[in-house]
């Protein structure tokens, strides 16, 4: 109720509509994260691509490099300092079958061609792109330790289970303190606060965006039994749109591709797939193997169909997600690469500009696809509580 | 010229979503021409709609990352 009253008072004070005030929010974050986004993305990408360039022997391959920005690492690059990379390593965890084994990253040395091996507990490892396996007893020509396939040229060493603190754990963590820290400090506001007044700090920066997702989503699409699923809306939202906006800042606690993971995006799928059907009524299993209204013959065909819906929503949402920012970093990078395909710095004005168009487009992927996923969650939510009606 | 043949089927993809959404953000300005104070509604229907063609045509540009 408290939320209800301030918050009115806003839009009164404002006249502002609440999705007009959701839609600034999202623009004064834009604006403020610009500067050091584009600035970052030449930074990285001119340090790590210099030495290949130089060489001057193989031409260059955007594709492989593009590859390696968006994958999971297990290690965080920060720069390049004198021609030495400069990062913070990452534990690895391993389980193999001697047991667990714990040893940093930074024991690699850099290497991501199976080149140095680690020992631990009597066993070898290497890292053959970011990729750890079982080291072979002998290197090959070039001197890696990694052994291929003569037929589908795929890796043939074996692989223990890699359950590492990735750039992309860490990542997650470092969003759930930041995630924990906003979702602390709105409550303490509400707690301490004894009158009705308007919000203040964190809470006035979240309060209007809480309501939307509590109003315009969770009210609007799952109906009258929609407190329930505020909290899991609300988490949805804001872990997607933090994960989002971290991914696009290259510099040091932003740069992982989260949401463009799709693990992660699978689980967050699983999660929706889960609640959906647990909290299916009779009128949505029926509608799913027993479809009233249609003629008899036609009902084991629907059934069929509708099973497979229940697969293929949570799937749409997970691959809609991981499509999404996947392509966003795709693209942000080839044009940076643009300056390394033309081999000339004169491309760069064009590459940057064209950039910070796709950036500042980005910036809106980032709040439309987080606002999508919560907002199909809530249909299909919704549909599953659906009371029969004529 | 050397390259996948799966550019070819991410563009086609592409196309496809293109006319979809085009249709899509047309017809809704359409509506909102018509219906303006309906504008809401017809905004965050519009969003629903085209994430659903942009799914399915993403799943093309998936299968051509793959390759």
């Amino acid at each position: 109720m408290i939320e209800q009253v301030s918050l009115h008072r806003i839009l009164k004070s404002t006249a502002l509509k609440k999705s007009n005030l959701f839609f600034l929010l999202f623009l004064f974050v834009s604006i403020a994260m610009q500067a050091s986004n584009v600035k970052g993305d030449v930074h990285e990408n001119a340090t790590t691509e210099e030495p290949a360039s130089d060489t001057g022997e193989t031409p260059y391959d955007p594709t492989e490099d593009i590859m390696h920005h968006i994958a999971d690492s297990h290690g965080w690059h920060l720069f390049d300092w004198k021609g030495r990379e400069v990062g913070i390593p990452l534990p690895i965890i391993l389980y193999t079958e001697k047991g667990l084994v714990v040893f940093s990253s930074s024991s690699f040395h850099h290497d991501l061609n199976g080149e140095h091996i680690v020992e631990a507990k009597g066993q070898r490892f290497i890292n053959f792109h970011d990729k750890i396996y079982y080291a072979s007893e002998k290197a090959s020509e070039k001197g890696s330790y990694a052994q291929f396939n003569e037929m589908t040229h795929a890796i043939d060493n074996k692989k223990p289970w890699d359950i590492s603190i990735t750039k992309n754990v860490a990542s997650l963590l470092l969003s759930a303190i930041i995630i924990l820290w906003l979702f602390l400090s709105v409550a303490r506001f509400y707690k301490r606060q004894e009158t009705h007044s308007s919000p203040k700090g964190v809470a006035a920066f979240m309060e209007p965006i809480i309501v939307f997702v509590r109003d315009e989503i969770a009210k609007e699409n799952i109906g009258p039994h929609y407190k329930r699923f505020v909290p899991l809306l609300l988490t949805f939202f804001f872990f997607i749109w933090i994960n989002n906006v971290m991914g696009l800042v290259p510099l040091f606690p932003g740069g992982a591709n989260v949401t463009g993971n799709i693990a992660v995006t699978m689980v967050l799928a699983i999660i929706v797939m889960i609640v959906t059907n647990i909290n299916g009524n009779k009128n949505y299993w029926s509608h799913i193997f027993w479809m009233p209204g249609v003629p008899i013959a036609v009902k084991p065909l629907l059934a069929v169909v509708e099973f497979i819906g229940i697969f293929t929503k949570p799937f749409s949402l997970m691959i809609r997600l991981f499509a999404n920012i996947t392509a966003g970093h795709i693209i942000v990078l080839s044009l940076i690469s643009l300056i390394f395909i033309f081999e000339t710095a004169l491309v760069s004005p064009v590459s940057v500009l064209l950039t910070l168009f796709i950036s500042v487009l980005e910036i809106l992927v980032t709040a439309l696809q987080a606002y999508i996923f919560t907002l199909l969650t809530a249909l299909y939510i919704g549909s599953a509580l659906h009371e029969e009606h004529h | 010229m050397t390259g996948s043949i799966a550019a070819l089927g991410a563009g086609l993809a592409v196309i496809g979503i293109g006319i979809g959404i085009g249709q899509i953000g047309g017809h809704a300005m359409d509506a909102i021409a018509r219906n303006p104070e309906a504008s809401n509604k017809i905004s965050s229907n519009m969003i629903i709609t085209a994430a659903l063609v942009e799914g399915a045509g993403l799943f093309g540009i998936v299968v051509s990352l793959l390759k």
